[in-house]
Parts: structure tokens; sequence; C-alpha cells
């Protein structure tokens, strides 16, 4: 039989540049899922945007062809005319766009953009179409079809305004689902949820679905057809099982290795004695008071973090894992001094071993000055994180003028020595940040931040913007350097197993609490609680052999008044946080 | 591609894994800012010409004197409201270098006119750098050389004269002068004030930034004709010309700062949130050096592009000024002053090149809102 979908020999370039795209072949069967894996660049947007024939106005489709079996025989998608591709499009082949945040109309009801579809194919009346909304609202899973009808994207969270779009391309029923890179932009729990019921809406109607990703632990869930692209250029394909457990090209090889991953559960290690404490935070909450919209209304409050009692051994890495909205960066920020905690919390920071302790919150001048030396942070996007109109020498010897250290020469031969020190050449100082990739960027960063020699930095998910190779050098660049240099980490991260590797300590929070902490080993050897449970569960993973078990993560993941008893919330209530073991807490009620 | 046993496909091209780390991802942004800019600019044609253009007539500005054949009050009682002449070069169908048949004039004594006509029998040559009446260049250097001037006994008017017999299209290049410089004038006073307000406003918020914003739509909900006319009355009428002018476009500019502060005060509030700005006040960095090191140079182009666009309005505000007999007053000359003369309807009339000073209005407005525009487009050169 024919399959569905069939790329041949595809070529795609911009303007009068080298081809992006490049000899691209692959089919997609119905009823079959096909992975497109790769990192950014790799020219996977663009092979399966170019059928749907959504490409960028510059870009031409240079040579190949892309067949669509239909009812009456296959067609050409690349030469078809525009008023029937019009009509293919939604209706034959749907897509899901990567930002659930922005593919939907702000200003147009749920209902509505999901019941277009079936309006411009003209399917339908009125009634009819509403009738099937709602049941196909249904289908993936919003607790009220009519509520959710009638409400607006904002009203909805992001996982969920995802859902929403899976709606839109599933409502008209198409042969072929493109789904580009349809859990990025959420959470870890919330992908896994997302996944499972994209799975489970392919079972039951039995198309086919084009997977653009490069997460292959999303793959290795998903796909039964794997096609690995790397800079426009198809570099292995075939079956998901043999090419995951045992790839047969390098870079296949090197993709896989860099997926981070959950250790093999390992005897837990008890806590090392804790003396020399580079940072330590004691019943730091945070709350802001929003104006209500009515003058007359007291201004609500929101609890950003509540009782953090957080210690950072110098030399040593403390992770805080969380979801967005957690409260993670909150705590991060007051550490470093940027915001006061509330009345009550205390930071204290020693900054060499011998040192008297000094309150972060309370600080004159110059205690302020050292400790502005002393602590450092790498921020979470390489591309806003330096300035485009400084040259990356300036940029680098920024933090030296500021504490006017040194004169120019020397200043120019520190920030020569820490380029090198962070795996890049000295001729970059003469350029301006533009011209780098995500990973040099990050790299750079990371240079300006040992500028000043600190003794602690603090990362503010400084992997979650770069792909999974490059997260992987960065994350064994950020392990030598703290080895060499004596550093302490406080790590911000919404990804476990990113974690896993790096940290010596892991807090894991929820609603602006700790719910667990342990020692990683501890964590994903014996996690107590269920919301630690049902993110080691969500983590997708390169193995064919794990698939992700959708009622943990449900549980866990879901409101903290629905976990168990034992663990409940109710309203800000929340249990105490007691230690089961020694270095292993929980949030709990024994 | 070579396939497996299995049915994999493979590709068998030379693959480095470490290739990636030295190698610049994006060679072609590999440049200054301003090359990067002014590769893009390259490709806006509309607003390389008008670039083009503006530089051009800016950099004739200290030699009109050269160019014109006459001085900007120079009468010639004999010819008020001389129709344009022609240059012209075949005679007769003979080659003669350019030439221009002498005006006679006679008096209608039915409609109480000066009636004017070419003498077709008697072509009269130009004169090329001959001497005439003097002027200084760029106002300093005295000299009486002229590129070209009529020839003993002749008159050339190429654009025609007005109601005292002046060269109208000398008087077009002398009021260029002035009426190009008002426009640069003005907003550099308002350049200052906008970016001091809107940093204030942008980097400090909070009570600061209402007050600033109170005022700015304070000053904004004023009428702006109105206000423009009761500051120029309050100039004294025994000022001299250049005072005045000078008054002019400070007024000008201090009625334009509201919205360059707006867009500085926008362009601050979204700049403060990028985490190179968050890096710098991490490590101790003062607000002053924030706002000079890091916030300025990243927004200046977006200012020089919207103080382009604003020049326009300063030139439409000077002639608008001094057309209703407000603003410059003669001697001084601008385009504006010049339009005052074809106030009158029926002078328009029968007299339409006196009306001749707003074409070159329109053609450097548009200029500026081309150049202005391509600016604009190719300021972010790095966002693909």
């Amino acid at each position: 039989m024919a399959p569905l979908l069939s790329v041949k020999n595809l070529s795609i370039g911009f303007g009068k540049d080298d081809a992006v795209v490049r000899d691209v072949s692959f089919d997609v069967a119905a009823g079959e899922t096909l992975a497109l894996v790769g990192e950014s660049g790799s020219g996977k947007t663009i092979t399966c945007r170019a059928a749907l024939r959504i490409l960028p106005k510059a870009a031409q489709i240079r040579s190949g062809s892309i067949h669509l079996q239909r009812a009456d025989g296959p067609v050409d998608l690349v030469t078809l005319g525009e008023r029937q591709m019009r009509d293919l499009r939604g209706n034959q082949v749907a897509m899901i766009f990567q930002e659930p945040m922005r593919s939907l109309s702000p200003l147009h009801r749920i209902g509505n953009q999901v019941c277009e579809v079936l309006w411009l194919h003209g399917r339908k009346s009125e009634a009819e179409a509403k009738k099937e909304v709602l049941s196909c609202f249904e289908r993936v899973g919003f607790p009220d079809p009519e509520r959710t009808y009638s409400s607006y994207p904002f009203e909805l969270s992001g996982g969920m305004r995802q859902r929403a779009m899976i709606a839109m391309a599933m409502v008209a029923k198409p042969k072929l689902l493109i789904a580009d890179e349809p859990t990025t932009a959420l959470d870890v729990t919330t992908q896994a949820q997302v996944l499972g019921l994209m799975k489970e809406l392919q079972r039951d109607t039995g198309m086919a679905m084009i997977l653009v990703t490069h997460d292959l632990g999303v793959v290795a869930n998903m796909a039964e057809k794997v096609v690995v692209m790397n800079k426009g250029r198809v570099m292995e394909s075939g079956a998901a099982e043999p090419l995951l457990s045992d790839p047969a090209h390098p870079y296949t090889r090197a993709l896989i290795q860099a997926a981070p991953q959950i250790p093999a559960a390992a005897t837990p290690k008890p806590a090392p004695p804790r003396e020399d404490l580079i940072l330590e935070m004691t019943g730091v909450s945070k709350t802001y008071s929003m104006r209500a919209g009515k003058g007359w209304k007291a201004p609500s409050l929101i609890y950003a973090c509540r009782g953090i009692d957080l210690r950072l051994p110098r030399g040593k890495t403390l992770a805080i894992v969380g979801e967005s909205g957690s409260g993670k960066t909150t705590a991060a920020r007051i550490a470093l001094g940027a915001e006061p905690p509330d009345p009550g919390g205390a930071v204290l920071f020693r900054p060499r071993p011998d040192a008297e302790p000094i309150q972060v919150h309370n600080m004159d001048r110059a205690a302020r000055t050292a400790f502005q030396r002393d602590a450092q942070m790498v921020f979470q996007d390489p591309y806003s994180s330096l300035s485009p109109r400084m040259r990356i020498q300036d940029t680098m010897t920024e933090p030296l003028e500021i504490h006017g250290i040194g004169n120019r020469a020397e200043r120019r031969e520190r920030a020569g020595e820490m380029l090198n020190l962070v795996g890049l050449g000295q001729d970059m100082l003469k350029r301006y940040p533009h011209a780098f990739s995500g990973g040099q960027r990050q790299r750079l960063s990371i240079a300006r931040a040992l500028m000043l020699d600190p003794s602690l930095i603090v990362c503010d998910e400084p992997t979650s913007a770069l792909d999974v190779s490059v997260q992987e050098q960065i994350l064994r660049l950020l392990e030598n350097i703290r080895d060499q240099h004596q550093l302490s980490y406080l790590f911000i991260s919404h990804d476990l197993a990113v974690v896993a590797r790096i940290a010596d300590e892991v807090a894991v929070m929820r609603r602006g609490l700790v719910v667990e902490q342990a020692s990683p080993e501890t964590l994903f050897h014996n996690p107590q609680h269920p919301y630690t449970k049902a993110l080691i569960a969500a983590q997708p993973e390169p193995d064919i052999h794990r698939p992700i078990n959708l009622k943990l993560v449900a549980q866990g993941a879901g409101s903290p008044e629905n976990w168990p008893e034992q663990f409940r919330f109710s309203g800000i209530e929340a249990p105490p946080l007691v230690p089961l073991e020694p270095g292993h807490k929980v949030r709990c009620h024994v | 591609m070579t396939q497996l046993p299995d049915g994999r496909f493979v590709d068998d091209a030379p693959y480095d894994p470490d290739a990636a780390l030295q190698e610049l991802e994006r060679k072609d942004l590999d440049a200054p800012n301003w090359v990067l800019i002014w590769r893009k600019f390259k490709t806006h044609k509309l607003g390389l010409i008008s670039g083009a253009f503006l530089l051009i007539c800016y950099l004739l500005l200290p030699v009109v004197g050269f160019i014109a054949p006459y001085g900007p009050n120079q009468r010639m009682s004999e010819h008020l409201y001389s129709p344009p002449q022609s240059i012209n070069f075949f005679h007769e169908g003979e080659f003669l270098g350019p030439f221009i048949y002498p005006m006679t004039s006679e008096a209608d004594l039915e409609t109480f006119q000066w009636v004017f006509e070419p003498d077709y029998n008697t072509p009269l040559k130009l004169d090329f750098f001959c001497e005439a009446k003097g002027y200084n260049i760029a106002g300093l250097i005295p000299s009486n050389t002229h590129l070209f001037c009529a020839p003993e006994g002749a008159t050339v008017f190429l654009w025609g004269s007005d109601r005292l017999g002046r060269d109208i299209f000398s008087r077009i290049l002398y009021g260029a002068q002035l009426s190009l410089t008002v426009g640069l004038i003005g907003i550099s006073v308002s350049f200052v004030l906008g970016i001091f307000f809107g940093s204030v406003a942008g980097y400090f918020g909070g009570r600061i930034d209402w007050v600033i914003n109170r005022v700015i739509e304070v000053l904004r909900s004023l009428p702006e004709l109105p206000l423009w006319l009761a500051l120029s009355a309050a100039v004294p009428s025994n000022w001299s010309p250049v005072a005045v002018f000078f008054i002019i476009s400070v007024i000008l500019g201090i009625l334009d700062w509201p919205g360059l502060a707006r867009s500085v005060r926008a362009k601050f509030l979204s700049l403060r949130e990028e985490e190179y700005v968050r890096a710098a006040e991490m490590m101790g960095a003062s607000s002053g050096r924030v706002i000079r090191k890091h916030l300025i140079p990243n927004f200046m182009s977006h200012l020089i592009a919207s103080a382009t666009l604003s020049i326009p309005a300063m030139i439409l505000g000077e002639t608008a000024l001094s057309f209703l007999g407000l603003g410059l007053r003669a001697p001084a000359v601008s385009w504006g002053v010049m339009l005052n003369d074809a106030q009158n309807l029926a002078s328009i009339e029968i007299y339409p090149w006196t009306a001749i000073p707003m074409l070159p209005i329109v053609v450097i407005v548009l200029a500026f809102n081309f150049l202005g525009d391509g600016l604009r487009d190719s300021l972010d050169p790095y966002q693909q």
C-alpha cells in the first residue's frame, strides 16, 4: 500500500544562499508516527512546513516532491494550486504549533476558533459544528467543555491551550497531523500528559503524525519511525527501535549520549557533614501584594515562596527544581540580594571559610560591593544576556571596570584567559555577539561571570534555551569549572534529569514551598512525595522500553488539594517539612 | 546513503562532532553594528537615494551664494512679477550653447499689468564664473564669483521674480539655509530634552515616571498652532533676524520633545528587562553607568530614526509660522517667508510662480520621510 505522505529528495533554500534542506526523503504510512529529530537550525521545521506550503516568503522549494495519498490518488503538494491547497489545509493535513501562548487569537473565544475549521471547509451547520467541537473538547480532556467553548485563550493555562490547539487540529479529522515541537514550551509534567493525549487520539482515529522535536526522550515515547537531521541533511532514518538502541551514525550516538538521563538507582549516600556553609537561607518568604482591580477591595497577596530553608556548602551544588511559577527564581533573586525577603527571613553569606558571615539584606555600601564581586549570576536566555552593541571584549571587561580592578592590558589579558577556560578562542574578543550560536553565547556569559573570580554562582536555568547536545557540553563545562575553582552553585532548573547530573542536593518546589529535599541519589531511588514521583515519571528518556507512567504523572502534577491525605495542602495551609531520614526531607504529615 | 540490513538509512558523509565550537554560527553577521546597518540600508533604494539627496543639499548650504545668480534681497525694479525664463541651447536650428532670450516689459494700459514678452531675435549667452553681487561663503569668506549670471542688459529668472523684482530661484536657495537648519536645531533641543526626561521616567519609574507622563500629556493636549503663535508673538519685534530664527527653532524643539520622550521611555522599559542590563546591575554598576553604557547605545539607533522622521514636522512648523507672518521676518529669507507672498489668492492666480517655494518643501519633507523609513527598517540588522 502506498504511504500517506511521501517526501522525495526535497531541497529548500533561501534566496541565493545554499540550500538549508538538502535531499530529504521519508515516508509516513497511515496510522504511523514519524519523528523528525534535530537541533535548532537543522531544517526540520522548514521541512514539515513545506508539506503545508506555509514557508517564509524568501524560501523556495528547489527540487523534490511531496506526494499526499488521497482517496482519488496521490497529489503533489509542491505543484498543487493554491485553492486546492487551501482545501487540504486543516481538512486533510493539520498542524500544531510550538507556542501555545501565541497560536490562539486572544480576541476570539476558543470555541469559535476551533469551529472555524469546520465552517471554512463548509461541512457543518452551526449547531452541528458546535456539537462536534464540544465532543472533541471532551475527548482532549477539558473537564467542562461548555465553559471552555465560551472562554478566551488567556483564561487557560499553557497546557490547556495546547489541548485546545490539539482539538483545533483534530476536529476536522485530518489524515495527517504535523506537530511542530508541541510540548517544548510546556512543563515536564504537562508535556507528559499532552504526549499521552496525542498518542491516545492517534490510536482512536488512525491518523498519521509527523512529530518535530529535539528531544529523543519524546521520540522514544511516541514514534515508530525516526528521521535524524543535522544541518539540513538526513543523518539517519529508519525504525525507532533499532535506531535508538543501536545508533549507526555518530551524530545520532552523540545525541543519545547527550540526552539527560535519570541515574540508575544507587544506594543513598548519607548527607555530608555541613559545617562550611557559603550560603544559608533561613525562613525566607516573599509575598507580593497585587492591587485589586476594584479600588475598595483589599490587595490580594501572592505567596511567591514561603518558609525556605536552604544551606549551600562550599564547593557544592544546590539545585532548586520546579515548574514555572513555583517560586524558584524568586528564591534565587533573594539569595543574590536583588530583592528583600519578607521580615523574619535572613540570608547569610560567608565569602571565605573563616570570614564572618554577612547579612545579604543588611549591607553597607562597601560590603555590597564586595558581595557583588563574590556572587555572580548566569542567565537563562543566551540571546539577551550579552549586549548587542558591545564587543565581546568590552562585555567581558565590564565587571572589572565597574569594580576598578587592573588596567586595560591586565583586564584584556584576563578576558582572554577566561575565554580559553570556557573553550573559546581569544580571537573572539574583537567580535560582536550576534555572530555566535546559543551555546557559544552561554559560554561567554559563563566566562563573564568568572571574570571577578567569584565564590558563588547562581545559574538560572542556564541550559533550558539550548539544544540537548549543547546542554550536555555546558553542563560538563560548569562541572569542570566548579571543581577547578572551588565554586559553589545555586542551580535553578525545571528539568530533574539535568539537575541529577550536576547537583549535590536537590530541593523540589511547588507553589512556593519546598516539597522534598534530598541528595539526587536519594531522590531518584526513594522519592516520597507524589510531585517528585510525577516529575521523575514524566521525564522522557531515549529508552524505548521505559514509557512514561501517565497515572503517576497525573496524580502528582495535579492540584495539591488532590494529593494523598498525607501530603495534601488545604488552601495555603501545607504540611510541615519533616526529615524522613538523614538528609531527606519531605513535606508531609507523618 | 547506505542502507543497513534492518532497513535503516545512514548518511556516509564524514562527520566531525567537535567542529561547531570554534566556528561562527552566523558568519554573515560577523561585523560591527554599523556595517550591518549599512548593508541592510543599502537594499532600501528609496531611502538610499533620499539620504544621498539630503546629504548633497546640506553640503551645498554653505555655498548657495555661488550657485545663485542674484543675492537674496537684490531687486530688479524693472522686472516685477517677471515670469520664469528658460535656458535654451538652439537658436533657429543652430547650436549656440546656453543662452536666454531677454524679456521685454510693456505696460498693458487696459489691465494695468506689466506684460512680459521674450525677445526671440536677440539670444544672449549666459556668463559663467562671472563676478556679480558679493556674498559670504559659509557666512565667513567674502566672494563675488557666481556659477552663472545674466548677460549684460538681460535677466536670468529661472523661476520668475516676485512682487519686488527679486529672483525666486536665488531666494529659494538662500531660504534653504534657514529652512533646512531650523529642523536640525529644533531636533537637537527636542533630542536632549526627550532623552533626559524619557530616560529618567523609564529608568526610575514610580512617582517620577508618573509626573513626567502627566506633563507630557498636558503638553500634548495643548493646541499646537495657537501655542506656537503665542510663543512667537512673545518674541520682541526688535530682535535681529538671526535671534528670531534661533528662538523659533528652540520653540519648535520645546514643543516636540514629548513624543520623543515617550518613545525613549517605552524603549527603556523594554530594554530594562533584557538580561544584559540585569547582569550589569547585579555586578554593581551604577544607574548612570547602566544608562550610559547599555541602554543609550542600544536605543540610539531607534532615536535617530524617530528624529529623522520628526525633522519634517519642524520644517513644516517653521513654514507654517512664517507663512502666517509670525515666524521669521524679512529681511531673513526662508521658504515660509517666501510663501507669505503667496497668501493672496489673486496673486497666485495671476503669478502662479510665486507659489514655487512649495516645491522644495514637498521634496525635502518626502526625502526625510523616506530616509527615516529606510533607517527604521535597517536598525535591527541582527534580528534576521
